[in-house]
């Protein structure tokens, strides 16, 4: 209210620069507006780098919280026995004979849930089906249309963003062999241990192979393959994470119980 | 240009000033909806797939 008396005096100032400017010469008026133009390219470049390296980030981690509250429900958390006992005394996984394994006409949408906890203990980010920019740059991690399903035999192969939009696999250099992987599907739990990481030319396809590297061989194993570009920031690499099925819990079985808890996390975030 | 525009603006200075905010704002939001998105899908440094050259 008070600043409505200062209102009144700007009013004749504003209508000296005009007529100042009215004598500048073509010459000058177009090294101006030039000026002006380069400099507003500049500031929209910064605020795109501040885009892609920062708020695809927060809105992609949004999408994925919405496509896990979708998994979580129609894939109801099992009650399964007590999550007690985690940590490395947990007893040995029990054996449920052959993983279940969901037929290629159901891996549509988000079909699964990922568990690193070497990333994190809040690491759990959805698996949709597809690897082109509008799953990766939203979802997160997509899943390579063809490759195998989760726990099948032949390779379960994943793609995701190092940096930006939600740099799902921002931290894949820092597994440790023998790191587990945990995949949870409606069947069930799928649980991988980490093998070795490899740095290719992007070129190379056949590292989702059913059997990586080797496009003509029978599949034996059950491979989960994790895909990200490489170096950090940069894209003229790919490096590619090797990881084995040990072992699968049926989805009434409940989870292992070192994830537990995350997998509770994850669901309650729905 | 801007010194145009915003001699252009109509209204006493705070309201030009509050019209040159939301104008920034807009351009801001246009950016960030609709033309960022559109550029980043041609960004080669977040290709994190296999196969594509």
């Amino acid at each position: 209210m008070a600043r409505s008396t200062i209102d009144a005096p700007p009013e004749p100032r504003v209508g000296r620069p005009d007529r100042a400017r009215r004598r500048r010469t073509p010459g000058q008026l177009v090294a101006q507006v030039l000026g002006e133009l380069l400099i507003t390219a500049g500031v929209v470049l910064l605020l795109f780098v501040g885009w892609e390296l920062w708020w695809t980030n927060i809105d992609s981690s949004i999408k994925q919280e919405q496509a896990l509250e979708e998994f979580f429900a129609d894939v109801p958390p099992a009650a399964g026995p007590a999550p007690a006992g985690a940590g490395p005394d947990a007893p040995a996984p029990e054996d449920f004979g052959d993983p279940a394994v969901l037929p290629q006409g159901d891996l549509v949408g988000t079909f699964a849930v990922v568990y690193i906890p070497r990333f994190g203990d809040d690491y759990s980010r959805p698996v949709t089906a597809g690897v082109g920019t509008d799953v990766l740059d939203n979802l997160g991690l997509g899943h390579y249309p063809g490759t195998g399903a989760p726990g099948a035999v032949g390779n379960f192969a994943l793609a995701g963003h190092r940096q930006t939009h939600g740099q799902v696999l921002d931290q894949i250099h820092t597994l440790v062999p023998g790191d587990r992987l945990y995949v949870q599907t409606r069947d069930g739990y799928y649980t991988y241990v980490f093998r070795n990481t490899e740095i290719v030319l992007p070129d190379r396809a056949d590292v989702i192979a059913p059997v990586p590297t080797e496009p003509a061989a029978e599949p034996v194993d059950r491979i989960l393959t994790l895909t990200s570009c490489n170096p950090r920031f940069g894209a003229q690499e790919r490096i590619i994470a090797y990881s084995v099925l040990e072992s699968w819990r049926p989805a009434d079985a409940g989870p292992p119980p070192e994830i537990a808890e995350h997998v509770a996390r994850a669901a309650g975030q729905g | 240009m801007y010194g145009w525009i915003f001699r252009s603006l109509p209204g006493p200075l705070w309201m030009r000033i509050v019209l040159s905010v939301l104008l920034v704002l807009a351009a801001v939001t246009v950016l960030m909806v609709a033309v960022f998105p559109w550029v980043s899908q041609f960004n080669p440094l977040t290709d994190s797939t296999i196969g594509s050259p």
